[in-house]
């Protein structure tokens, strides 16, 4: 067999067969579809306006009418922890789109290029990852202010240079490769061959880490909205329902007990489909 | 362009160094020699003799870090390849000159298909619309005789065999009907009957296309079956370079015929072969004399001494790089 650094692409059934048998692959895709499904359906299924206070019925607890009981306003729980999934997936996508994008275009070029511009780039991306994410975001949000842009930008900024990192060592594993001298004998230039020839072979690695880093980019949220840097209220995310339902936790437990669960479900989700895609790929683990 | 006198590619005192340590070493030095049109040249060598490096100084395809081109001329219609700028060398590469490779398992890109891979040079080269240059990638992959090529054309490189990537590879070179071809080595990887497959297929698409090939390879039996002229090469300078009858009939340089008589033939028995003593100099180890002094067996003090020129030695076109020889005293 020859060496080559992925089969993924070029073997999609192979891939394919491997995770489908994987039963944690499974568990992991359907929690996960389930919890788009909601957010994206979510005036559908929401039994009520997320927004709507109801002074009459403040921290109901779980009953008939209000299956996840109210808020300290009276608003209902279930239907702000269903709209409140839109922002914290919309948060976690967007923001790892964003870090993806710029990472890999980075890594790619600190990688191909060897030079001055990679030791600077990559001296300070390891700066930047240095800091934990959190408190990293945090200082990015505290600068900016907060608003939902501000916050996918900050988490957007902590999770560039994971990506970057993520790139840039197949890079230079690639452009060692015969078939990238030979498509710079053939006359290709840089940039196409760091698009069309370098890019494709190491996507399937970095695809495999944002599902990883979605996760965490959810958290991030979560932990940016619990402290006051997320989006601001009444819009309901799960980290600011999490603050509120904590400072009533003695006295309403389901305030901040559901969506605690909520995100923990979705970054199992994330992190079971993340570690299924990897072991697929890697055809070292697939054992065959 | 088509006279016979002028050359397709000229190369002029080339010096190749690379850099080990902090100093620049030759790997390739006062390298002259020139390909006619519609030649097939073949330069031999051991591992370590400057043929790969050679190619890669003609396309410039050499690591920007730690190699340079340090003097001589590359000239090709006209324009010296070693001044072009990196945009009029990619304009060049795969165009008028293309390159095939030693490793066919690798050197296409895993993630595309092959028509794909085909059509990306023309288009880049020749432009015109997608479904243009995908026909023309089918045609190619006709005259490469690829069986089926309708259907292989959206195969991926891992469906096809050595030999045929190998294929596929020369399609690729031939894409934009280069002047030139350098070949490196490119049925090393193969097996026997497959190379005499890829051999033969590679002297008709000469014939068709016109083309001047520079064909390294360390193969003497594969030498004899394809090219004009040889260039043996030895540590970084060419030591002999004649037309493939009078190399094989008189080989001159005791390097010359001391590969000879390390190659196997089916018509002497098999001790008779012999191999060559010692090891060729490493770039830092350089003898300040002939490079091949210290293995040779017609060794004459003057001969560590002072380096000997690339000179004529009687027959037209053939010359050697042997003091010893050229004064007559090799007996």
């Amino acid at each position: 067999m020859a060496p080559t650094i992925s089969l993924s692409l070029s073997r999609p059934g192979g891939v394919w067969l491997a995770f489908s048998k994987n039963p944690l692959f499974w568990v992991g895709l359907v929690l996960l579809a389930a919890i788009v499904l909601i957010a994206v359906f979510a005036p559908l299924i929401a039994p009520y306006d997320p927004l709507e206070q109801n002074i009459v019925a403040r921290l109901e607890p779980p009953s008939a009418e209000f299956l996840l009981g109210t808020d300290i306003y009276g608003r209902d729980v279930l239907s702000r922890l269903i709209y409140g999934g839109r922002i914290s997936l919309l948060v976690g996508f967007v923001a790892i789109l964003i870090a993806m994008t710029i990472g890999c275009t980075i890594g790619i070029i600190a990688g191909y290029v060897d030079d001055l511009f990679d030791q600077l780039v990559m001296g300070l991306l390891d700066v930047m990852l240095s800091f934990p994410t959190l408190l990293l975001g945090l200082m990015i949000a505290a600068m900016l202010g907060a608003s939902l842009e501000n916050l996918v930008i900050a988490i957007a900024i902590t999770e560039i240079a994971p990506f970057a990192r993520v790139a840039r060592a197949p890079t230079i594993a690639l452009k060692q490769q015969d078939f990238v001298v030979a498509g710079r004998a053939l006359g290709f230039g840089p940039i196409r061959i760091m698009g069309v020839h370098i890019l494709p072979n190491l996507i399937s690695d970095v695809v495999v880490m944002s599902s990883l880093w979605m996760a965490s980019a959810i958290r991030t949220e979560a932990s940016l909205s619990f402290i006051g840097l997320g989006v601001p209220p009444p819009t309901p995310t799960w980290g600011s329902m999490i603050r509120e339902g904590f400072e009533n936790i003695l006295d309403a437990w389901w305030l901040a007990v559901f969506p605690s669960l909520a995100i923990l479900l979705t970054v199992l989700a994330l992190n079971l489909l993340g570690d299924a895609l990897r072991d697929a790929i890697d055809p070292k683990l697939r054992g065959e | 362009m088509t006279s016979f006198s002028k050359p397709a590619l000229d190369i002029r005192n080339l010096r190749t160094e690379f850099r080990i340590g902090g100093r620049w070493y030759p790997a390739v030095r006062n390298l002259s020699v020139s390909l006619m049109p519609n030649e097939t040249l073949a330069v031999v060598g051991e591992s370590g003799s400057g043929k790969s490096v050679t190619a890669l100084s003609i396309l410039r395809l050499l690591p920007s870090a730690g190699a340079r081109i340090d003097s001589g001329e590359i000239l090709f219609d006209g324009r010296n390849l070693a001044m072009l700028s990196e945009r009029e060398m990619s304009a060049i590469r795969g165009n008028s000159i293309a390159m095939i490779f030693q490793e066919p398992m690798t050197s296409l890109n895993p993630t595309m298909t092959i028509g794909e891979q085909i059509a990306e040079a023309i288009i880049i080269h020749r432009g015109g619309r997608h479904s243009e240059a995908l026909a023309e990638a089918l045609r190619l992959l006709k005259e490469v005789k690829i069986g089926s090529p309708e259907s292989r054309l959206h195969d991926y490189p891992h469906q096809f065999s050595g030999g045929m990537r190998q294929r596929v590879m020369i399609a690729m070179a031939l894409a934009c009907h280069p002047k030139i071809l350098l070949a490196d080595e490119p049925t090393t990887a193969l097996d026997v009957t497959i190379q005499a497959q890829v051999l033969k297929q590679l002297d008709e698409l000469k014939q068709a296309y016109g083309m001047s090939v520079l064909f390294i390879t360390h193969n003497l039996g594969v030498v004899a079956q394809i090219a004009d002229r040889v260039a043996v090469m030895y540590a970084g300078e060419i030591v002999e370079l004649a037309s493939v009858e009078a190399l094989f009939a008189k080989p001159m340089h005791p390097y010359t015929a001391a590969l000879l008589g390390a190659m196997p033939r089916a018509d002497r028995a098999s001790e008779s072969l012999e191999p060559i003593p010692g090891g060729a100099p490493t770039l830092t180890t350089m003898p300040p004399g002939c490079a091949y002094a210290p293995r040779c067996s017609f060794k004459q003090r003057s001969c560590s001494e002072l380096r000997p020129e690339l000179l004529a030695c009687g027959d037209p076109g053939h010359l050697v790089r042997c003091s010893v020889r050229l004064t007559g005293g090799m007996r």
